[in-house]
């Protein structure tokens, strides 16, 4: 199957999911009702449903999905290292810290929008501290040194949050802990306008840098021989990327595993190249956070759960199988 | 037009005390394979490094094609220069085709589809270093040879007019190593410039027109193979007792000079033609 075909499937799975999402829930919709819905006719009910809640969640959703799907494929080829994820330089931890603050700082007058914003302040703050350890000598990025500096600093946010959980009353410590496992309720077009005008670019930038990646992902200096200018693929795809994470931690808070597995999922299908594993992350990603915030709406409803916990629960079994897959 | 002159070249790594190539001043010619001969630490990786200008000098200067070698683009570069890295390993596995398909990035940049004179690159750099069987094959799965001649099918893949190998047969077998040997000396004598690194002495000595041997990141002996390969060189330089024969043939290595190591017991060398022994 042509690589143009294989992804215009994947969107069409992607918009199947979203379409899928918008009719479960307490009120089941079908399918008619949902496109009624979207074009604003039939009972008001309805329409308000499916236009303020459920198919903004669905939409952000798939925004985030994708992006750390996105951002998980170009960690691992950055860091040439199978296990990267897009939090793995302390980018959620950064984010929590910032989440955490602002919840058990301003108490009630955390509003979401705030504690986006200061989300968005730790994540940005902890990838410019990462860069700078990470940036030796001269003007080059060490990508083991990279690696290092992030799971330290990671470290060190959590024992941050943990710091601030100390003093928070109960109320913040079960705000900011919800925060940390991620969540869609929150979902408005504005929260949806904010992320897509970081994401879209972002993802443009990433498969501009596919060819490259590539290169890089067989070794860097094997990359510089062949023509890449590293040190400049090497900054932009961490910058993009970190950025990329960042906008989608604050929009939703911390949602693990998308990252990490879904490009694996992507390569093991249809290979490593990044001109087709990029998009086809994003699609895939996307299709599979619309999926499981489904399921953490419905599973247990009324109760809501986690979508963190969703993720993790297809993620971690899948993952310790593709560990034992490596292994033999 | 020359390949690479140096003047003076010296680099240190940051953690070392001690510059790995010191003072370095040579020439290596266009159209002639030119071997880095040298003990093990002797500078012949970082000076081929240097030389590809992924290392920057701490001191002295590089041309390439009468050109600064910092003025030049790595795309550019890459266009002039092929380039066999010694050891590399893919995090993602994949295919001898993809593989050497990357050759053609120089050639194609980050967004120019691949077009006919690409799969044609990529084809025939196959063929040449026989691997064309083996393209569906992931890399992870050859063996070490072919491992090696699908590296430089994608450095031929390049179609630059110079190759630039480190270390190219290291743990190959001798049919192997052999192999690349011919190969190259072909490809010289369709008139690409070589430039490698190597252990292999007797087979630079057969297959190459120039030596430049290192000690201890100098220059110790450059010339010929025969003006470099000569007992007291190569015993100053690599601390063992050798001698030096003849070629026997037949074919066109006939007569180049080989060094055979001798055992290490002191008592045998004095015993030598020509040695003064006082040896019991």
């Amino acid at each position: 199957m042509k690589p143009v075909l294989r992804l215009a499937l994947l969107a069409a799975a992607a918009l199947a999911a979203v379409v899928l999402a918008v009719r479960v829930g307490a009120v089941p919709l079908s399918t008619r009702e949902v496109v009624d819905g979207v074009r604003g006719m039939g009972d008001p009910t309805t329409v308000a449903i499916v236009r303020e809640l459920r198919l903004p969640r669905a939409i952000l959703a798939a925004l985030v999905g994708g992006s750390l799907a996105a951002g998980g494929a170009a960690f691992q080829a950055l860091l040439r290292n199978p296990l990267a994820e897009p939090f793995i330089l302390g980018v959620s931890g950064g984010a929590a810290v910032g989440a955490a603050m602002a919840i058990v700082l301003a108490g009630a007058l955390a509003t979401s929008g705030l504690v986006s914003a200061s989300a968005l302040v730790g994540a940005v703050a902890a990838i410019v501290f990462v860069m700078r350890v990470g940036t030796v000598v001269g003007r080059t990025l060490d990508t083991r040194v990279l690696l290092l500096a992030g799971v330290v600093a990671g470290a060190f946010f959590n024992a941050c949050i943990m710091l601030v959980l100390t003093f928070a009353r109960t109320e913040s410590f079960r705000a900011a802990i919800f925060w940390m496992m991620g969540s869609f309720a929150g979902a408005t077009w504005r929260s949806i306008g904010g992320l897509a005008l970081a994401a879209v670019p972002a993802l443009l930038i990433l498969f501009a840098l596919a060819r490259p990646l590539n290169l890089l992902a067989i070794g860097e200096e094997t990359a510089a021989y062949l023509g890449v200018r590293t040190e400049r693929v090497k900054l932009l795809a961490y910058g993009t990327a970190s950025l990329l994470t960042a906008a989608s931690v604050a929009a939703s808070g911390v949602i693990g595993f998308v990252g990490l597995v879904v490009p694996h999922v992507v390569r093991m299908l249809w290979g490593p190249d990044h001109r087709f594993l990029l998009p086809a992350s994003v699609l895939l990603g996307a299709t599979f956070v619309v999926l499981a915030d489904a399921l953490a709406r419905t599973a247990a409803a009324p109760m809501e759960l986690p979508i963190g916990v969703v993720t993790a629960f297809v993620g971690v079994p899948f993952f310790l199988w593709l560990l034992r897959r490596r292994g033999t | 037009m020359s390949g690479w002159r140096c003047t003076g070249l010296t680099y240190r790594y940051p953690e070392s005390s001690r510059p790995a190539v010191r003072d370095l001043s040579i020439d290596i010619p266009a159209g002639a394979t030119t071997a880095v001969l040298g003990p093990n630490g002797s500078g012949k990786s970082t000076l081929l490094r240097l030389l590809l200008g992924v290392i920057r000098p701490s001191a002295g200067t590089v041309d390439f094609q009468d050109r600064p070698l910092a003025t030049w683009g790595r795309e550019a570069l890459a266009r002039e220069v092929g380039v066999v890295p010694q050891g590399e390993e893919a995090v993602f596995p994949m295919s001898v085709r993809d593989l050497v398909a990357m050759g053609r990035y120089p050639h194609l940049g980050a967004w120019r589809r691949e077009g006919e004179a690409d799969h044609r690159a990529v084809e025939d750099a196959m063929d040449r270093c026989d691997v064309r069987d083996l393209a569906a094959r992931a890399v992870p799965t050859l063996s070490g040879g072919e491992r090696q001649r699908a590296r430089l099918a994608r450095a031929l893949a390049q179609e630059a007019p110079t190759l630039a190998l480190d270390e190219p047969t290291a743990a190959l077998d001798v049919a192997h190593e052999m192999a690349i040997f011919e190969l190259l000396r072909d490809l010289a004598h369709a008139g690409r410039t070589v430039l490698l690194v190597t252990h292999n002495l007797n087979l630079a000595a057969r297959y190459a027109d120039r030596l430049v041997l290192l000690d201890g990141g100098r220059l110790a002996a450059e010339g010929t193979p025969a003006q470099v390969l000569t007992r007291e060189t190569v015993e100053r330089v690599y601390g063992w007792p050798v001698e030096i024969v003849g070629h026997p043939g037949p074919g066109p290595d006939t007569g180049a000079p080989q060094v055979v190591p001798l055992a290490g017991d002191p008592s045998i060398r004095a015993t030598r033609p020509g040695e003064q022994g006082h040896a019991a």
